[in-house]
């Protein structure tokens, strides 16, 4: 039988991805569990002609990231947990600037250190985040190897249409297993071929400048044209995966790998009786609000599944259904969701064993 | 479709039996999917991989309730014992773990893949003996084609000795039913 696919990591698939985009700069700092990916870049960049650099720190890979995208260069930066937290200054001024970047945050459990292992301790400073200032990261969530390299590669392009920064939140399993993947096929990308960025000291180049895009748009055409930027992605850029909905009563909503385990339990929970349905964001930000408008009236709740301590994403499950139903949080904190667990806490919630959640 | 957890000490190539397992299966047209314990792991301490082979799409990589076992080494069989589902199957590595006895719903097979693996010279492939063991009474994919898969995907990485398959078959031929 012809082999089509590769079987890789999560990390390795989103660094293959990412060179198939075009991507020939990258810069980083080892943190668990993304380094494979900067271990893949430092094995593969320079076979492909780009620039792999290993920084003293998060803060300067941001800086290095931010010369390259001014430059025109597709790049890539990736961290983790405290090492994104790091990032948090440049990806601000990178939103200012309106400089395109794809960034990887594989998650992590809890604050501070937390642990190394796989948590989505950072649904909030991803869908939040990015440093101080009125900007919209868009964020893609993958929940299998394959999307890891699929929304890698969509990635690129989408930074580019809207000259933002686009973040990869996956999690400390998706970006360690295994799986098939079919990877796409790889492009060039022309670094000279956009009109706004910095060109060289030739006398008759363009003089392009990567600061504050306000400083020269003037405030109010900046303003503007910000607002619009966020409700054009807002408005053009949810994704969503909707699985047995029809004839729900509870809806569990959840993201990377705790949707995998729901995936599993709605199927076992509808052998046994229970009807269970499954809305998987592929986008966090923008929230695919959109998915919650075709929702059965069969409906009694939705269940958020996180691993977490508190729920992140539970305000916009709220926020997308006008808290018009319940909202309950099965939360796993370090552990991953099993499917005996999401079921035994969906037949305590139709016992009415269990209050809806009231902090958000 | 099978839930798989190969386990053992950290060096005893646990993780790479799992891979080798999702390669050959990969090629045979399955679904697989294989994710590893890690964290703040001791040397000397355990290592394991869960495995999922299937016709059908992977829902959850982790399973709680295993099809098959393979068990390197005692702390990795009592810990991942409990975990077996009614009639599941567990190959126990028998130059590390003896057990006075077994549990009634699972049928288990013993094979002395360390001692083995040295025998042939090939000290590092315990864990091929256990594969071979685990393939023959498992039924899960072809004995033959599973080889030369083996062999293939150690042929890929340029690190192939004939010793490797030797192993495999060994395993595949000396297994015994506790």
């Amino acid at each position: 039988m012809s082999v089509d696919y590769v079987l890789m990591k999560g990390n390795e698939a989103i660094a293959e991805a990412a060179l198939r985009a075009g991507c020939r700069f990258y810069a980083g700092y080892p943190i668990t569990p993304q380094s494979e990916i900067l271990e893949y870049m430092s094995v593969h960049m320079a076979k492909r002609g780009g620039v792999f650099i290993q920084g003293e720190n998060e803060i300067a890979s941001m800086s290095m990231l931010f010369g390259a995208a001014a430059c025109g260069a597709r790049c890539m930066s990736s961290s983790s947990g405290p090492g994104f937290d790091l990032k948090q200054e440049e990806i601000s001024y990178l939103s200012a600037a309106g400089l395109p970047a794809v960034l990887v945050n594989a998650m992590r459990y809890g604050l501070g250190d937390g642990e190394i292992t796989a948590g989505q301790d950072s649904y909030w400073v991803s869908t939040r985040g990015g440093g101080h200032g009125d900007k919209r990261l868009l964020v893609l969530a993958p929940a299998s190897v394959q999307e890891c390299a699929d929304l890698t590669y969509l990635a690129f392009d989408l930074a580019e249409k809207y000259r933002n920064v686009v973040e990869i939140l996956s999690d400390g399993a998706i970006c360690q297993m295994i799986e098939k993947c079919v990877l796409p096929e790889p492009r060039e990308h022309d670094m000279n071929k956009f009109d706004w960025a910095l060109t060289g000291k030739p006398r008759e180049a363009r003089k392009n400048k990567a600061y504050n895009l306000s400083y020269y748009m003037g405030y109010e055409a900046y303003d503007r044209y910000m607002r619009e930027k966020i409700e054009s992605m807002f408005e053009n850029e949810q994704r969503w995966e909707e699985f047995m909905l029809e004839d729900a009563e509870l809806v569990l909503v959840a993201y990377g790998i705790s949707s995998r385990a729901c995936r599993s339990a709605v199927r076992q929970a509808r052998r046994d009786g229970m009807k269970l349905g499954l809305i998987r964001p592929i986008s966090v930000w923008p929230f695919p609000r959109r998915a919650f408008a075709g929702v059965p009236d069969s409906v009694r709740g939705y269940v958020s599944v996180e691993m977490s301590i508190t729920t992140q994403m539970g305000e916009d499950i709220q926020l997308a259904t006008e808290f018009s139903k319940p909202l309950y949080a099965y939360l796993t904190s370090k552990e991953i969701p099993t499917v005996e667990g999401i079921i035994a806490y969906c037949q305590e919630i139709l016992a009415g064993n269990i209050k809806p959640t009231e902090v958000l | 479709m099978a839930d798989i957890i190969m386990a053992g000490f950290g060096g005893q190539g646990v993780l790479t039996a799992g891979k080798i397992l999702i390669d050959v299966a990969a090629r045979e047209g399955k679904n697989v999917s294989w994710t590893s314990s890690y964290g703040a792991e001791m040397r000397g301490g355990t290592a394991s991989c869960s495995v999922v082979i299937s016709d059908e799409e992977i829902g959850s990589p982790y399973p709680t309730k295993l099809d098959i076992l393979l068990a390197m080494n005692e702390p990795s069989y009592d810990k991942f014992i409990g975990s077996m589902r009614d009639g599941g199957l567990v190959i126990v590595n028998t130059s590390l773990v003896a057990k006075s006895g077994y549990p009634d719903n699972v049928r288990v097979y013993g094979v002395d893949a360390t001692d083995m693996a040295n025998a042939a010279g090939n000290g590092r492939a315990a864990n091929l003996v256990m594969l071979g063991a685990m393939i023959k009474a498992s039924g899960l994919l072809d004995v033959d084609r599973f080889g030369a898969g083996l062999d293939a995907y150690f042929d890929a990485k340029g690190k192939n000795t004939p010793k490797n398959a030797e192993c495999y078959r060994l395993g595949a031929t000396s297994l015994r039913e506790l």
